[in-house]
């Protein structure tokens, strides 16, 4: 029988980060699982050793603080890095994690635990649009990732758009990099810097420093407009970008040259590992699914727990209290004793009433669906056209899963992570938290080799 | 205020409603959720013959085979009429396919074991041999029920096919014994006759009459791999044990190896059979089986990544064949539910021998082995 | 571009090479292959099975499957989750090799499809001007499309 550990984490970011270090901090047996080789998520990229970089904090706000926990969180925890997650189940008293190994080897490994703390953050929502899989075309996560994480600059003539603060970071991250911005295109209302959501939280540092990178480089930032469609032959040249109304209606058009678009439409939680285990969810204040937890950081499930993003986008910081907050209850749980801290619940509810305020100001507004041609495509993967999506409504597809069904939308490698939000706009619903029983892509071969089957086949 | 009204817009209740509109009935099809929301929408759209027992269950499948040509000649639902090829992995299991498809008369090829490359280039060396049955076809069974809805309204004029998405049927209006109609969330629908084709929820909707029609849940998962970009798989391809599986009794977990190529790309692996209610939680031990028995098979498939699983509720009766025909108990009332994962290739056979019923023609087979109130003599 | 590497004060290791279809792409150790490919210029590295359309990074953190490549004769990695590794071979099952790698952006990998279907021609947009003198918008909806909901 292999060791059974008390916790496991799934997620080495802020909140999974977090998590762990509390736990152990408690005298816990830790295990802290992540894909990546580094660890920090999608928010802390740790650049590779081969950098030498001497000042990596210069593209992070906070990276510090997280180092210092990371490396607290290696003296007494185990740390399995480069483990892909693809199913967690659970039975009677532990949970099983099964993960790949290595990211091109993909080596079968299991993790058991009493108990299981999901951290798996989320992914940029990208929107469809009239040209959006033209080559240039990035998510702004995207062209983070290459730059925080590579030292790649996505482009030389870089256009940011889409809704919400991330797309600052992105533009000045860029910009002082050393690319030429032509402008960051927010589809929502214009702050203006004096009035800035990122201000109000009291990040009045971060938001300046954002701001100044983009003065310096004179980006100018626009309010109520977006990138309504890319051209290209084979590559991208140009975008058109549009006035909006208030419904996201274009009033008027104009022409911006570039060689690539950074764009993203707010994010996606990844819920798949809590709806493997049955996790309840509720629909967050975009009316998007993400995992129900309770003050404690407890899902609807025995033993399993959520915290950062996947409990609701709401950034690094309020991830990493959600994560203490997490830990310490695990440790409770499992009978520790721990000194209750008022100021941490106190700190979590104060940053999430600001997410939520955040989420709030920067909706999704169904004009972009009028941004769509016929022939644009809704699934990437399977290169569904918006003609196909609508001839499967009229045979009687009227939810998003039968659409899926009959038109392939969703159905391809991604299982619908890019085009799951679309379609369940299309289909006029709110979209519903993705059944994937196989989270990440397994090969036959390493399924069949599992030797967990009781009978010979 | 229609004719018939059919519950279910899967491929069964497709059917029924396809050829009873094509009988000249006004129909109205209802379904709580859209079309090919239920079993249909889990299926991978079997049309065989090959693993029919001799018999009503045969004949039935004969009748529909034929049924699906006719109908994909005009409006192509992605049938493929691709065979499959039933191999064997010893001499003896080799033995008991030849006799099996002696008695079932059907048209088939005995494949010695040097000539199964011949069928499949990538089939696993050291396998006893098979039977080749080219009847086997396939469609997409989402599409299929569908079009079927779609093409009957289109075709038998307007008014006389009616779909109504989202509309759950909550009871049964009665005139004494006799069903006069539906209750349903959106109000009563009157008719001189009900269809009850809600698959593996037609022992709930049954009981909503009254009647006791045991249609229980049988589990099954389906991995889908990647996209391919060639064509590894030319056939259905499936284990002897699929035959003997289906008509099994035990209750824990039983598997046997299907693997077929689509023409969407991924190739799809089954099947597994458990009795576990409508428990939707995966199972990791069963998905590993269905992945070692596809590459036991097809040993080209080990680096080719699973995408997907996810698993349907198979409509099964005790006896292991569908209820079809009108319930004495409870006039009025019509079933067409229980087939058990062959739903969709006997769809059409089914709607169009309950049209026949609806429209008091002498139905083209005996219906008796599948009626409705056969479960009563063995209870008593 | 060397303007990231003063920001956080790296002094990278040498560079080693991989081959792509054949081609060398340099990379800094630790880089994935996907941002070594995109870094020097080949922003296509795959089409797609349907309509051939080129694809490379989309959502560069693995959760798009746009990038897939074969490293080593293993298929179907995800470019921008797969470390590079000295001697790499990658294959990325197009006929045409990726092409002499460009400095900076659009450079792309050999035989790019012609303009997809059913999509505008490139070209800047035209029509008179109806917006405030000088600041170059052209007014009213772009198509008189724009039906929210429409089916």
């Amino acid at each position: 029988m292999s060791h059974v550990h008390d916790l496991a984490v799934i997620g080495a970011g802020p909140a999974g980060v977090a998590g762990a270090l509390s736990a152990s901090l408690t005298g816990l047996d830790v295990v802290l699982i992540d894909a990546a080789p580094r660890p920090g998520g999608q928010y802390f990229r740790h650049l590779p050793e081969g950098f030498h970089a001497r000042r990596p904090g210069a593209l992070h706000h906070g990276l510090d603080r997280f180092t210092r926990q990371w490396e607290a969180l290696g003296e007494r925890a185990t740390v399995l890095l480069g483990h892909r997650v693809w199913a967690v189940e659970r039975a009677d008293e532990t949970i099983t994690v099964r993960c790949l190994e290595g990211d091109r080897e993909e080596r079968p490994r299991t993790v058991t635990a009493r108990r299981l703390l999901i951290a798996t953050g989320a992914h940029d929502r990208p929107l469809p649009f009239p040209g959006w899989d033209l080559p240039g075309v990035l998510t702004a996560g995207g062209a983070q990732a290459l730059l925080k994480g590579n030292l790649v600059v996505a482009g030389r003539r870089v256009v940011v758009a889409g809704t919400g603060p991330f797309l600052l970071p992105v533009a000045a991250g860029l910009a002082d990099a050393g690319a030429d911005v032509r402008g960051v295109y927010e589809a929502n209302g214009r702050f203006g810097l004096a009035r800035h959501p990122l201000l109000a939280a009291g990040k009045a540092g971060e938001a300046l420093g954002y701001g100044v990178s983009l003065a310096r480089h004179r980006v100018p930032y626009h309010g109520r407009q977006a990138v309504i469609e890319a051209h290209g032959e084979g590559a991208l040249t140009h975008v058109t970008v549009a006035k909006l109304d208030a419904a996201w209606r274009p009033v008027a058009t104009r022409t911006v040259e570039c060689d690539t678009l950074a764009y993203g439409y707010g994010f996606v939680p990844q819920l798949e590992l809590p709806v493997q285990l049955g996790c309840a969810t509720r629909a967050d204040a975009d009316g998007s699914p993400v995992v129900d937890v309770d003050a404690g950081a407890r899902t609807s499930v025995p033993g399993v727990y959520a915290a950062g993003e996947s409990t609701g986008v709401g950034g690094a910081v309020l991830a990493e209290v959600e994560g203490r907050v997490a830990g310490r209850t695990v440790a409770a749980d499992l009978g520790r004793r721990v000194r209750p801290l008022p100021v941490l619940s106190r700190r979590r509810e104060r940053l999430s009433a600001f997410a939520r305020a955040l989420l709030e100001a920067y909706p999704v507004r169904p004009g972009w669906q009028g941004w769509l041609r016929r022939d644009t495509l809704i699934c990437r993967c399977e290169e569904v056209p918006l003609s196909a999506v609508r001839e499967a409504q009229e045979l009687g597809a009227t939810d998003a899963r039968s659409i899926k069904l009959l038109a392939r939308p969703g159905m391809g490698w991604c299982q619908g992570r890019m085009c799951g939000y679309a379609v369940a706009c299309l289909a006029g619903e709110n979209p519903l938290a993705p059944r994937r029983p196989i989270a990440q892509p397994v090969r036959l071969g390493d399924l069949a080799a599992l030797n967990l089957s009781p009978l010979e086949g | 205020m229609p004719d018939v009204v059919v519950i279910g817009a899967g491929a069964v209740g497709a059917a029924c409603a396809y050829y009873a509109a094509r009988a000249g009935l006004d129909v109205v099809v209802v379904d709580r959720g859209p079309v090919a929301g239920g079993t249909t929408g889990a299926g991978e759209g079997n049309v065989l013959v090959s693993d029919k027992e001799p018999g009503p269950e045969l004949d039935l499948a004969l009748l529909s085979n034929g049924l699906w040509r006719d109908l994909a000649e005009h409006d192509g639902f992605e049938f493929e009429p691709k065979g499959g090829l039933v191999v064997a992995e010893s001499g003896g299991v080799l033995d008991v396919l030849i006799a099996l498809a002696a008695k079932q008369g059907v048209e088939h090829a005995v494949v010695p074991p040097e000539g199964l490359a011949d069928y499949e280039p990538h089939l696993a060396k050291g396998l006893a041999g098979g039977v080749f049955y080219p009847q086997d076809a396939q469609v997409q069974p989402m599409l299929a029920a569908a079009r079927l809805i779609q093409r009957g309204a289109e075709r038998f004029g307007r008014g006389t096919l009616m779909l109504r998405t989202g509309v759950t049927v909550t009871g049964f209006v009665r005139d004494g014994s006799r069903v006069t109609g539906v209750m349903t969330d959106h109000g009563d629908i009157l008719a001189d006759a009900v269809v009850n084709a809600a698959g593996t929820w037609g022992g709930e909707i049954a009981a909503m009459a009254g009647v006791h029609v045991p249609v229980l849940p049988r589990r099954g998962f389906i991995l889908v791999t990647e996209p391919m970009d060639e064509v590894l798989i030319r056939h259905k391809v499936y284990t002897a044990a699929y035959v003997t599986n289906v008509a099994s009794d035990s209750e824990g977990l039983e598997t046997s190896a299907v693997v077929e190529a689509t023409a969407s790309g991924p190739v799809l692996i089954g099947a597994s059979r458990e009795r576990v209610g409508f428990d939707r939680r995966i199972s990791v031990p069963v998905l590993e089986r269905l992945a070692r028995q596809a590459v036991a098979l097809f040993p080209v498939l080990a680096e080719r990544r699973v995408i997907r699983a996810y698993c349907g509720f198979r409509p099964y009766c005790p006896d292991h064949l569908p209820v079809i025909g009108e319930d004495p108990r409870a006039p009025g009332l019509h079933h067409a539910c229980g087939h058990e994962g062959a739903g969709i290739g006997l769809a059409p056979a089914t709607g169009h021998l309950i049209a026949q019923t609806l429209t008091g023609v002498q139905p083209d087979l005996a219906l008796r082995p599948f009626r409705p109130d056969r479960f009563e003599e063995a209870r008593s | 571009m060397k303007q990231p590497y003063s920001l956080v004060r790296a002094r990278p290791e040498p560079e080693f090479e991989i081959s792509v279809d054949g081609a060398p792409v340099p990379v800094i150790p630790g880089q994935t292959i996907g941002a070594a490919l995109h870094g020097a210029g080949v922003r296509t590295w795959r089409t797609t099975r349907i309509d051939g359309r080129p694809r490379g990074l989309f959502c560069g953190i693995g959760v798009c499957f746009d990038c897939l490549v074969t490293v080593n004769g293993s298929p179907s990695l995800r470019a921008c989750l797969t470390e590079a590794r000295p001697g790499d071979r990658v294959s990325t099952g197009r006929e045409a090799g990726p092409g002499r790698p460009e400095d900076g952006p659009g450079g792309e990998a050999g035989g790019g499809s012609a303009g997809e279907p059913g999509r505008e021609p490139g070209g800047k947009a035209g029509g008179e001007v109806h917006g405030e003198p000088g600041d170059g918008w052209n007014q009213g909806p772009r198509d008189g499309r724009g039906t929210v909901n429409g089916r």
